[in-house]
């Protein structure tokens, strides 16, 4: 590349030239008077919108700093069925009354888990969090992982079961908040997801035409009806599908009713997945001779599956989040506890806090994973944007 | 060993593929079919097992089987019906009711929900910092919460709302009351049918007018603009229709009497939280698309429009949009489908869905496979008359590929 002659001439030494000091920008287009100008006031209407918009922000935030903060009840005097919440009541729509989350916020963690073993589900929780952190690591990304997996829902049975290991036995009718949230979603999502891959293999079994006709069946029937008619026919239908004398709880009803909700929609991923592998993945298995398992198992899945968990991790983050609709069969999961725990008369009418604080454990599970996933997305595309 | 030696060895010889029916297990044929009957036979066995079990569970219980109980008087209140009802009507009709439930929620919360989805996905797009932040804080927060917690919360607020003697009243003749929102109606008259005939045959007309114009637009290169013809075609001619019949205008004014309110119209607390849930959560999920339809356009468009002399606006409305049209309408097939089985929640709030009916059906009469399989049924056609709508618009806007 030729210098332009200006610069030629300022790198020549004693050629007589005197080069002009270098200006700085102008301090309007530059710093943070600069990004304000491009980026809030670059035009009439972008300043109106932009002073409109920062008035009501600035209201409503002070606003809601006001009720959350400020004017907030922290606690009431009394515990239990005698506690005394007219402090509560007198700021009622001033202020927000956490005192519910203080008092309640056992029973919303833990449900009806007695009282003295509540550790248990709390190590439970902790055992769920670090399944997940490990989960997200790509250096677990191996088959060890399935072992790892195994041995922290094992643990999960006992801690949660007990009668063994001299942890007395808790009946699963007193679980509930937060930890039946995590049970579903993880235990769904855990056996949901082998069935997946086999049902997404048999929709592409083109010679086997009526496997493939039976997944084709059962991933458009479950995709169309809504989670509720399947949750019902678990809690209505499914005690007549059994013979007499056996009965399944509630729980791995509505559990078994998630996993087969959650497969069909994780089939669809994972097909996802297997139709964006070359074709001549599949050949060059095959050219080695490799039988079908062997081709699926060693070259397919490990490649399609890989490109596919942002999809996978968003299907997660629905499912998470549908665990909520077991509130409408009568199992305590998370939001059912917060919904349960405004029921006494003392608390009535503070439903807002209540939702608040679920909604932000909630938030945190959810938007977690949608960051992981966007920026797994964005690693895997960075070949594509170079 | 060299190659040539393999070939030559009559125990490498290959031998050409039979493709007649011989039954050896090398054969890849049989032993497909030994796979897929063994398949269709454990599947088979399964279902027939849950079925006899269900049989006898029945008998024993003594709960008839059939859909003769539609034809009983269901002897069940819905608050809300597009079709006359009472609750001395057949279970078939309460049900019918609960159907027509579902699609008007369903319907107006598609709609609306596109609109707003449209606009804060365009907003996340927009040059202005403060606007583009704003509507990614709404993405994320509404996309990250439950829909069951936000329908709760909101049909919460509306519940807290003051009874009807204090009644907010925002603006002349709206009242927002525990009772939900009332607002005023016009009392009907012929002049309000003529108008609204006019109406849309003001709507027709700038279609064909339209039309026109593009056609002299091609034939010509004079472009003339559409909007006056409309303006006259679609305000004027009803509002003409209208005055020459007497312009008449009684308002139906909802007013306090006793301890509710008489006249005008009413949103019950739980069609408002309902369609208030849905649409606030199913716009986050439009917006997403919308944004990537978007950004999957090259930039190079949007600077080929703007060499052309086009405004901002103008570049999306005519160059942009209709290109990310092909990438927005699949994804959005499957928001429809999911505002749609998202109605199914209405059972949480109490707004009487065909869930909701079928469920209180189940609990009346017992007939639980019955009332399952109903709801099953409605939301499949419902699934599937989308898919294939959404199909054919598919098709209709992709790109023609000669």
């Amino acid at each position: 590349m030729t210098p332009p002659p200006a610069e030629a001439a300022a790198i020549s030494p004693g050629a007589g030239f005197d080069p002009a000091t270098p200006r700085s920008a102008p301090s309007m287009s530059i710093g943070l008077l600069g990004w304000m100008r491009a980026n809030l006031f670059s035009s009439w209407t972008s300043t109106a919108v932009t002073l409109v918009l920062a008035y009501l922000i600035i209201r409503w935030t002070l606003g809601f700093l006001d009720w959350a903060i400020l004017n907030a009840v922290w606690s009431v005097p009394g515990t239990g069925q005698n506690v005394n919440t007219s402090a509560c009541r007198e700021m009622k729509g001033i202020g927000a009354c956490w005192a519910l989350i203080g008092e309640k916020y056992r029973f919303i963690l833990f449900g009806l888990y007695p009282f003295d073993q509540q550790w248990r589900p709390a190590i439970c929780i902790a055992i769920f969090i670090g399944l997940y952190v490990v989960s997200a690591m790509r250096r677990f990304w191996r088959r060890e992982l399935l072992v790892i997996w195994l041995a922290a829902l094992a643990a999960i049975g006992v801690l949660m079961w007990g009668g063994v290991f001299g942890l007395p036995h808790v009946e699963q009718e007193r679980w509930g908040g937060l930890i039946i949230t995590l049970i579903l979603s993880t235990f769904g999502i855990a056996l949901a997801f082998p069935l997946s891959i086999l049902v997404a293999l048999g929709r592409r079994a083109s010679n086997l035409p009526a496997v493939k006709a039976l997944c084709v069946v059962y991933i458009e029937l479950i995709r169309g009806v809504p989670l509720i008619s399947l949750l019902f026919m678990a809690s209505v239908m499914f005690p007549l599908f059994l013979p007499e004398g056996m009965n399944i709880d509630k729980l791995l009803r509505a559990q078994i009713a998630i996993i087969l909700f959650a497969a069909a929609y994780l089939a669809e991923v994972v097909r996802g997945g297997l139709q964006a592998l070359p074709r001549g993945q599949y050949e060059a298995a095959e050219a080695l001779g490799l039988s079908y398992w062997q081709k699926t198992g060693l070259i397919i899945l490990p490649q399609a599956l890989r490109m596919v968990i942002p999809p996978l991790v968003n299907t997660f983050i629905g499912m998470f989040k549908d665990t909520s609709l077991v509130l409408i069969i009568g199992i305590f999961d998370l939001l059912n506890a917060a919904k349960t725990s405004i029921i006494e008369p003392a608390w009535q009418g503070f439903g807002t806090e209540a939702y608040l604080a679920v909604a932000a454990i909630y938030f945190v599970f959810c938007f977690a994973m949608s960051k992981y996933s966007a920026g797994l997305e964005a690693e895997f595309n960075r070949h594509r944007n170079r | 060993m060299p190659n040539d030696a393999v070939t030559a060895d009559p125990r490498y010889a290959r031998r050409p593929p039979s493709r007649g029916f011989s039954l050896s297990w090398r054969d890849p044929l049989v032993r497909n079919i030994f796979w897929q009957l063994l398949i269709l036979g454990i599947v088979g066995f399964v279902v027939w097992w849950l079925v006899s079990n269900t049989m006898r569970n029945l008998e024993v219980r003594r709960i008839a089987t059939g859909f003769g109980f539609l034809e009983r008087e269901a002897g069940l209140p819905i608050g809300e019906h597009l079709i006359p009802y009472t609750p001395a009507d057949t279970y078939a009709r309460a049900l019918l009711v609960g159907v027509l439930n579902t699609l008007r929620v369903a319907v107006i919360g598609a709609v609306l929900a596109t609109l707003l989805g449209t606009v804060i996905g365009i907003a996340r797009l927009s040059r202005n910092w403060l606007v583009a932040r704003l509507a990614a804080v709404y993405v994320e927060v509404l996309r990250d919460l439950p829909l069951l917690l936000q329908l709760l919360f909101w049909y919460g607020l509306m519940q807290a709302l003051p009874g009807p003697r204090q009644a907010l009243n925002p603006v002349e003749g709206v009242f927002l009351s525990n009772r939900g929102i009332k607002f005023p109606l016009i009392v009907w008259e012929d002049a309000h049918s003529a108008a609204l005939l006019a109406f849309v045959a003001g709507i027709a007309g700038t279609w064909l007018v339209g039309r026109a114009l593009r056609a002299r637009q091609f034939a010509t290169g004079q472009r003339t603009p559409l909007w006056p013809f409309g303006l006259a075609l679609i305000l004027g001619l009803p509002l003409a229709v209208w005055a020459a019949m007497g312009a008449p205008f009684t308002p139906d004014m909802p007013a306090l009497r006793g301890f509710n309110f008489r006249g005008g119209a009413t949103i019950s607390p739980e069609f408002a939280a309902l369609l208030l849930g849905l649409v606030l959560y199913t716009a986050a999920f439009i917006a997403e698309i919308v944004r990537a339809g978007i950004q999957a356009i090259h930039s190079g468009q949007w600077e080929a429009a703007g060499a052309l002399g086009l405004s901002r606006g103008d570049q999306l409305r005519l160059i942009i949009l209709p290109q990310a049209l092909r990438v927005i309408v699949p994804p959005m097939t499957s928001q429809y489908l999911n505002i749609t089985k998202n109605s199914s929640l209405a059972v949480a709030i109490g707004y009487q869905d065909i869930v909701s009916v079928a469920n209180t059906t189940i609990n009346q009469t017992g007939q639980a496979i019955e009332g399952i399989a109903i709801i099953m049924i409605v939301y499949l056609t419902i699934s599937l008359s989308i898919s294939a709508f959404m199909n054919w618009y598919n098709a209709r806007i992709a790109l023609k590929e000669r």
